[in-house]
């Protein structure tokens, strides 16, 4: 049975699946299909998704994913804040990966300011941005294993996350709302012990991605499960806007850390995985791959970091924060740190998109200034929102078990979906 | 600090300093306005040209649809600009096409026929701005309830909402 209604690569609606179920069942051929709903709490949804599926039998005909139930209207209280205050906003859009969110605001804001950001802050957020890649594949391997039927590997990897949460909240002071950059550098210096704390992390963990690999790579029913299903072409993941870790799954050679490098990633060596199979497998072994080459470059950010002093903010009083010390003994400090707390600071007026590789693909902060100290429009580009349009075409005329693999294979955060 | 004198305004300019951009290229003839500004390269167009716009970039080499967005200058006119973010995975750039809008006529042709990737961003904008689309193979709200009554991304509706 195929569909009736939807044309090529457009992620229909809701209505648009009933009317086509109503079609089939009334085109006189004896012919019924079914529609399910699934979610908005289903567990392997990943948070308030809701899938509306016409189902012939057990194989999908068409399918309309609903979102907005998480929407807050994020963008528009950025527009109510001054600049500084936005960077906790972002941390709950895509609530994995909060320090990819503060890097990529972070960034955006200093392009409109042309700010020059000191050498050894650029390293630690690179440090804590692949810390933060590994600690998202991590939930992510948890869960689509969970999905699948293997339950046990949930545990190993929530082991390892809780080794990256306790990091962040040496760091920041939380474990998962981190708000740790601000515009011009870093809240605060890193605490003691910090360092060694990674290396620990950095060392333990090859060791434990060859463990969820043994568990899970030769494993017969995991290959069943993977291979073969939802499979996605380089043409169609590029149409749909697909990026990240589907789009090199699907075989483009596309990772912004390599090919427009921000926060000083030119400086380091790394492989980007690519495989030109596309189905659900391929997403699984580069993501694997990924985990393995952040723990490269967090290795390369330690040797760069290694007895370097210096500051962790930009040279620039009326932006940044004075420090508590500063505020005590000098007038000046004293000044700038009520101004910029009462009045914010003006950022010269213009337009930038700045688009970092987070763990799920190209997120992307277009920030709209006029010359206010706040934001006159702040719009994020997340990956999940464009990676969701491909779900339609990943599981149209496969199995409705499938469904759940290809939702769990694509990682989407429902945060940074509806915003 | 930003210099604003760092920036290059108007199509003149910056098509002769950036003659060798395949994107000024592409758009020789279809471009208003162009600006260069933070080593971002911004061309806008006019709305009844959007399609041939993103036909033309795509040629040039422009692959990858990024994004589509609004911002609402209210209560100046034009109203409502959009912006659309394109990026070529060959040349590893980045070019914004940029759409002024007035109040009074909020439409403009969706490029869902360029890339069917706009879908959602396009319904997002329609949904949040209140611009409509013809041509979008299906234009309903996807963020707020369908009964929603206003658009909340315009400037003239309240953060806290209507009470």
């Amino acid at each position: 049975m195929a569909p009736v209604a939807a044309p090529d690569r457009i992620t229909p609606g809701v209505e648009d699946v009933v009317a086509d179920a109503k079609l089939h069942a009334g085109m006189g051929s004896g012919e019924h299909s079914m529609v399910l709903n699934m979610g908005p709490q289903h567990p392997s949804t990943h948070g308030v998704l809701r899938l509306v599926i016409e189902l012939d039998g057990e194989i999908v005909v068409a399918l309309a994913p609903d979102i907005g139930y998480l929407h807050t209207g994020i963008e528009k209280t950025c527009e109510a804040k001054f600049y500084q205050q936005v960077v906790p906003l972002t941390d709950r859009i895509d609530y994995l990966s909060p320090m990819t969110n503060n890097l990529a605001y972070c960034l955006a804001v200093e392009k409109l300011l042309d700010l020059e950001i000191p050498e050894r802050a650029q390293l630690i957020r690179v440090l804590l941005n692949e810390i933060t890649r590994i600690q998202s594949h991590l939930v992510w391997l948890g869960t689509h294993a969970m999905d699948i039927g293997a339950l046990t590997m949930f545990l190993y990897c929530w082991r390892e996350r809780e080794a990256t949460l306790r990091i962040f909240e040496a760091v920041s002071g939380q474990r998962m709302m981190t708000s740790y950059f601000r515009i011009g550098g870093l809240a605060l210096e890193p605490p003691m012990g910090f360092y060694e704390s990674i290396q620990t992390f950095l060392d333990s963990m090859p060791a434990h991605i060859d463990q969820y690999e043994n568990l899970l790579t030769g494993n017969p029913i995991w290959m069943g499960r993977l291979k073969g299903v939802g499979t996605l072409s380089a043409a169609d993941a590029i149409a749909l806007g697909v990026t990240g870790p589907p789009l090199r799954a699907s075989g483009v050679d596309w990772d912004l850390r390599r090919d427009m490098p921000y926060s000083g990633y030119e400086r380091f060596k790394f492989d980007v995985p690519v495989s030109n199979v596309g189905d659900v497998w391929a997403r699984y072994t580069v993501r694997m791959l990924e985990m393995r080459e952040s723990v490269k470059i967090c290795l390369q950010a330690m040797g760069m970091l290694k007895g370097m002093t210096g500051p962790i903010v930009a040279d620039a009083p009326k932006i940044v924060l004075p420090n508590r010390e500063k505020m005590k003994t000098e007038m000046e400090a004293l000044i700038h740190h009520f101004k910029i707390v009462t009045e914010g600071f003006g950022v010269p007026a213009g337009e930038v998109y700045q688009a970092v590789e987070s763990p799920r693909g190209e997120m992307g902060y277009y920030v709209v200034s006029d010359g206010t100290a706040k934001p006159y429009r702040v719009h994020m580009r997340n990956p999940s929102f464009a990676t969701l349009q491909a779900l339609e075409t990943m599981c149209k005329g496969r199995l409705i078990a499938d469904v759940v693999a290809v939702i769990g294979s694509i990682d989407i955060v429902l945060g940074e979906i509806d915003r | 600090m930003y210099d604003p004198a760092s920036a290059i305004n108007g199509k003149t300019d910056v098509f002769s300093a950036m003659a060798e951009n395949p994107a000024v290229v592409a758009l020789t003839e279809l471009a208003a306005d162009a600006k260069f500004d933070r080593n971002e390269l911004t061309i806008t167009v006019a709305r009844e040209n959007i399609v041939a716009a993103c036909e033309a970039v795509k040629a040039a080499g422009y692959n990858f649809f990024e994004d589509v967005t609004a911002v609402d200058w209210y209560p100046q006119e034009p109203r409502f600009q959009l912006s659309y973010h394109i990026v070529s995975h060959s040349l590893k750039q980045r070019v914004r096409l940029r759409v002024l809008l007035d109040s009074s006529d909020a439409s403009i042709p969706s490029i869902t026929s360029a890339w069917p990737s706009a879908n959602f961003y396009e319904r997002e904008v329609f949904d949040l701005f209140g611009i409509d689309f013809p041509g979008h193979p299906r234009l309903t709200r996807i963020m707020m309830p369908e009964n929603w009554q206003g658009h909340p991304l315009r400037k003239d509706y309240p953060v806290e909402g209507y009470r």
